[in-house]
């Protein structure tokens, strides 16, 4: 920790929550420093629009509290209009009637000077839609509308931004020019965020923390790179389980088309890529594409094979498959084989394994 | 050309639609923001009341208008204890007439319009700080201007063409209650049809233009 921020009072937001709503039953319930990006990760369908709709104050009937700092806005029944939070919509909603800058500006106008967080032109470079100010709405694309929107946003002078899906809406081009703006924000300005997203890439690249839902009920949540390890979250047992692990860059070589990220001194090659300048760097490994050895391969195409110690296993009778937890240096790996395999070389808690890695994708 | 009394009908006629349409337009935004949103069942009773003058004919409206307003009825009682005598047969009385004969013609596209508005972006609207009220007057009212040119034009237009209600409460008073509709009924009857013809022409153009530039103004922007 900066040794700033040691004297400062940790703000967390503290959400315990619940709805009925068609049907629907929400019960949320977990903390989140309020700093960096908080993610909440389920599968589409599982209320998480409407667990940040509610804590937005824009869901009727919530029971609870809802606590950012000092204030319970819940509990104090205080309306959207003055939670100062800062909402990005998965679909912008722009306002029609108004041009760019009057869409900028209709939050700048309803804060006050000593809440503002951040000038207008300062705003509008971060976000890149200078040359977007004049036009009218209508005529931005998916991805401008977006930029847009979160410059909005911010201009409100928010406390705590939500984004609910703000790619999702997105074709693939689009969403990968407004990802460098996210990280921008995360970088340049102290406002925590509460990301919702499906997506495991934008996680794995954007959040320091993570809730998981399921069936409208939160069931987990903490750092997100311990929280993705842990085998016996309902995570590790989806189709695209994936652990994180963070390095440094080592070296480059060019020559060889490789990039070298050390990784709690174990060496990462990947693909070449320009480093340079970079600092710390997240690599996601998705765990079906890790397997496990006894012995060190000596002759194979696959670029990452490191020693490491098995901390935990879990089985899945029903589909034949076990998890496994690896050490890489103090951090962990998720490997998925055949219970079969696990059988046959008879693993076990403890055990000094090679762990064969044949996808390493670099995420930030 | 138009004679002086003729003129003065026009202009009497213009004076009350403007001002009906005005009334209307102020009293009618609540209302039909309020049917919109309401979830009361209830509320098609009200919608049943304000469209009747659509189908009744307007001497049934003039006839229990004329009671309720004279010493006797209801309104009329209350007016007189409160010092103003009969409004039947004043310029008041036939504003009071038009306001609740041209209301469906306000309430109902008003409505319509305010039923269109995207509750997305006045949620959006809240989260950057808006209050409820705040955010009818800065994001409802401008997004549903063309409701309200419909609503305008049409209050306005039926009110310039009301007869049956003004021969009811109104009666044929020169520069207070004789109106276009009522001096070309006269000019008929006494078979000046010279005079008929001009005031005719006249309302037919007005009432022309006006539906005209409504129905082009929202041909032109509805590909967007």
């Amino acid at each position: 920790m900066h040794p700033d921020e040691i004297n400062q009072v940790e703000k967390t937001l503290s959400v315990d929550l619940s709805l009925k709503k068609n049907g629907f039953t929400l019960q949320a319930k977990f903390s989140a420093p309020a700093k960096g990006i908080t993610a909440i990760f389920g599968p589409s369908g599982c209320g998480k629009t409407t667990l940040l709709r509610a804590i937005a104050g824009l869901e009727k009937n919530v029971t609870g509290s809802s606590q950012f700092g000092d204030v319970d806005w819940i509990h104090s029944d205080i309306p959207t209009h003055k939670r100062n939070v800062g909402y990005v919509f998965q679909r912008s909603h722009l306002f029609s009637h108004l041009d760019v800058r009057k869409n900028l500006l209709y939050g700048v106008k309803r804060t006050d000077v000593n809440k503002r967080r951040i000038a207008f032109d300062d705003a509008v470079s971060l976000l890149g839609v200078e040359k977007l100010i004049d036009k009218s709405v209508d005529t931005l694309s998916g991805g401008e509308r977006q930029r847009v929107a979160i410059a909005r946003a911010l201009l409100s002078g928010p406390e705590l931004l939500l984004l609910d899906e703000p790619m999702a809406a997105l074709d693939h081009q689009s969403k990968s020019e407004i990802l460098p703006y996210l990280e921008k924000l995360h970088q340049a300005l102290s406002i925590p965020m509460l990301y919702v997203s499906h997506a495991t890439d934008e996680i794995a690249r954007l959040a320091d923390f993570i809730v998981l839902m399921e069936n409208g009920t939160t069931y987990k949540h903490g750092p997100l790179l311990e929280t993705v390890a842990d085998i016996s979250s309902p995570l590790a047992e989806q189709a695209n389980a994936f652990s994180i692990l963070e390095g440094e860059c080592d070296t480059h070589s060019e020559k060889a088309l490789l990039t070298s990220v050390n990784v709690d001194g174990n060496s990462f090659r990947i693909p070449y890529t320009s480093l340079d300048g970079e600092g710390v760097v997240r690599l996601r490994i998705v765990a079906k594409d890790v397997s496990i050895c006894l012995d060190r391969p000596l002759r194979t195409s696959i670029l990452n094979v490191l020693e490491s110690t098995i901390v935990d296993i879990k089985d899945n009778e029903e589909k034949g498959q076990a998890v496994v937890k690896l050490t890489v240096g103090r951090q962990f790996l998720l490997a998925r084989i055949s219970l079969y395999s696990k059988q046959q070389l008879s693993l076990a808690v403890g055990d000094k394994v090679f762990a064969q890695i044949k996808a390493v994708a670099l995420v930030r | 050309m138009l004679d002086d009394a003729s003129i003065s009908a026009l202009l009497l006629t213009l004076k009350l639609a403007f001002l009906s349409t005005s009334i209307l337009l102020v009293v009618s935004t609540p209302f039909a923001w309020w049917l919109t949103k309401t979830k009361w069942k209830g509320k098609g009773i009200l919608e049943a009341m304000v469209a009747l003058p659509l189908v009744l004919p307007p001497t049934v409206l003039g006839f229990y208008l004329l009671l309720a307003l004279g010493p006797n009825g209801p309104l009329g009682s209350v007016l007189t204890t409160l010092g103003i005598s009969s409004l039947n047969f004043t310029f008041a009385g036939l504003v009071i007439g038009s306001v609740i004969y041209s209301m469906p013609f306000v309430v109902q596209p008003l409505q319509h319009a305010f039923s269109q508005t995207d509750k997305r972006q006045m949620d959006a609207a809240a989260t950057l700080g808006a209050s409820p009220l705040d955010r009818f007057f800065s994001i409802a009212i401008p997004q549903v201007k063309r409701g309200y040119l419909t609503a305008g034009v049409l209050g306005f237009a039926h009110t310039l063409g009301e007869f049956g209600v003004v021969l009811m409460i109104g009666g044929n008073i020169p520069d207070e209650t004789r109106v276009v509709s009522i001096a070309i009924y006269d000019h008929v009857e006494s078979m000046e049809y010279s005079q008929a013809h001009y005031l005719s022409g006249t309302l037919l153009c007005i009432s022309f233009v006006m539906l005209l530039i409504t129905y082009m103004s929202q041909q032109k922007v509805k590909p967007s």
